[in-house]
C-alpha cells in the first residue's frame, strides 16, 4: 500500500512517500506564498524520485498550518496528531514530543500507540522557534548550522531576555559591541531559546523518554541546551523535520486499512 | 486528551486547559454558547470524537479575549467554566 503525507509548514512544505510503513521518497520546497502549489510540486517531485504516478498512491493526508490548502489530499490531520505519530514510528520508546519547527514551538505527551494525551500549541513570539535562531544568526553574521557547532566551543551563558525576539536581538548585538565572543552569544541565545521550549514540556509533564523532531533537532547547540535544561537526554532522529510528513502518510495507511 | 491552548510572556502564563475526553462525552456543549467572547469552537478531533477548543484567532492574545470575564477589582465570572457540567475547562490565571 502506497500513501503519502504532506506536511504544509509556515515555512517548509514536507512530502513523504510510504509503501507498507516504508518511506520510499521524501521532498521538501519552501512554502511560498502559494501553498497549495508548494504543495503539489513537492507531491510530484517526491513521486518521480520514486517512479511513481499520483494514481499509484491510495491516500495522501495534509498536516501543518497550511494543510486546508493542500487541496489534492484526501484528509487532514492535526500538527500535534501527525506529530505524535511519525514520532512514534521513528523513536517508539518516546513519550513526550518536542516540536521545533520555522515558526513554533509544541509540545505533546502521547500513549504507546501515538495516541496523544496532552498538548500545548501555539507558543506566543518568534523566540520560542526556528525563524528566531535564523534572525540572530544574521546578527552574529554566520549561518544557524555554524551557530549550533560554535556554541558548543563556548565557555559561558550570559542570561538573556527570551521573551521577545526584538528585544533579544537588540541584546545580541550590545554583547556584539561589548566583544563578547561568538560561541558564548551562540550559547546564550540557544539558552535563552531553550528556556522557553522547556516551559512548555512541563505543561505536558516531563518524562525521560523524551524526543524532539522539527527543524531544530538538527541543532547540536539548540539540543545541548535543552538537554542541560530540562536535565534530562534527548532522542533524536534522522531527517527529524519529515516527521510529521511521515505521521500523515501513516494516518493516511491507516484509514484505508 | 488535555489541550492546552495559549501562552506564556514576561507578564505571565494565560492558558486555557481543555479536557476533551469530557468533551466528547458532553452533548450540548454549553460552555460554546456561554461564552460571551465566543472564543470556544466546536470540531472533530484526530480522533473523531466531537470536542472543543480555543479559536486559533484567539490563542495568542486569550489574556485579553477573555478580560472582560476577570476583572481585577471584582469577583471573576468565568462562563464558561459555569456552564460546563463537569469541570472540563481549566484557566492558568
Ligand atoms: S461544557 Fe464542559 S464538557 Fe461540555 S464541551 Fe464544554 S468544556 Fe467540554
Ligand atoms: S473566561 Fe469568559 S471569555 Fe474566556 S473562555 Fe471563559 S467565558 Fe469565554
Amino acid at each position: 500500500m502506497i500513501t503519502a503525507g504532506v506536511d504544509a509548514g509556515n515555512k517548509f512544505t514536507k512530502v513523504v512517500i510510504i509503501r507498507d510503513g516504508e518511506v520510499i521518497s521524501r521532498d521538501q520546497l519552501p512554502s511560498g506564498f502559494d501553498r497549495r502549489q508548494s504543495a503539489f510540486k513537492a507531491f510530484k517531485r517526491a513521486l518521480s524520485t520514486a517512479g511513481l504516478n499520483e494514481d499509484d498512491v491510495q491516500k495522501v493526508m495534509a498536516t501543518g498550518a497550511g494543510r486546508s490548502e493542500v487541496d489534492f489530499a484526501g484528509g487532514t490531520v492535526t500538527e500535534v496528531g501527525a506529530a505524535a505519530r511519525g514520532s512514534i514510528h521513528v523513536i517508539p520508546e518516546s513519550r513526550t514530543v518536542i516540536d521545533v519547527g520555522a515558526e513554533e514551538g509544541r509540545a505533546l505527551k502521547m500513549d504507546e500507540t501515538g495516541k496523544v494525551l496532552n498538548f500545548t500549541i501555539s507558543d506566543k513570539c518568534a523566540a520560542g522557534a526556528g525563524s528566531f535562531i535564523e534572525m540572530m544568526s544574521q546578527a552574529l553574521e554566520i549561518t544557524p548550522e555554524e551557530m549550533g557547532s560554535l556554541s558548543l566551543q563556548a565557555v559561558q551563558t550570559v542570561p538573556m531576555n527570551a521573551q521577545c525576539a526584538v528585544f533579544a536581538e537588540s541584546e545580541v548585538i550590545s554583547l556584539i559591541h561589548s566583544r563578547v565572543p561568538k560561541a558564548d552569544i551562540a550559547r546564550s541565545v540557544f539558552n535563552a531559546m531553550a528556556g522557553r521550549i522547556s516551559s512548555l514540556v512541563r505543561r505536558v509533564g516531563l518524562n525521560k523518554e523524551l524526543a524532539m523532531i522539527g527543524g531544530m533537532a538538527k541543532n547540536p547547540g539548540f539540543v545541548r541546551e535543552l538537554e542541560k535544561d530540562l536535565d534530562t537526554k534527548i532522542f533524536l532522529t534522522e531527517n527529524p523535520d519529515f516527521v510529521s510528513a511521515l505521521g500523515a502518510a501513516l494516518i493516511a495507511a491507516e484509514k484505508i486499512s | 486528551m488535555i489541550a492546552n491552548y495559549g501562552y506564556k510572556d514576561g507578564s505571565g502564563e494565560f492558558f486555557i486547559s481543555i479536557d476533551t475526553a469530557k468533551c466528547a462525552q458532553c452533548e450540548a456543549k454549553p460552555c460554546v454558547e456561554a461564552c460571551p467572547e465566543k472564543i470556544l469552537v466546536i470540531f472533530t478531533d484526530d480522533y473523531d470524537d466531537e470536542v472543543i477548543g480555543v479559536k486559533e484567532e484567539h490563542r495568542k492574545k486569550i489574556k485579553y479575549s477573555c478580560g472582560p470575564c476577570k476583572p481585577i477589582t471584582e469577583k471573576r465570572n468565568l462562563s464558561c467554566q459555569k456552564a460546563c457540567p463537569s469541570g472540563a475547562i481549566v484557566h492558568s490565571w
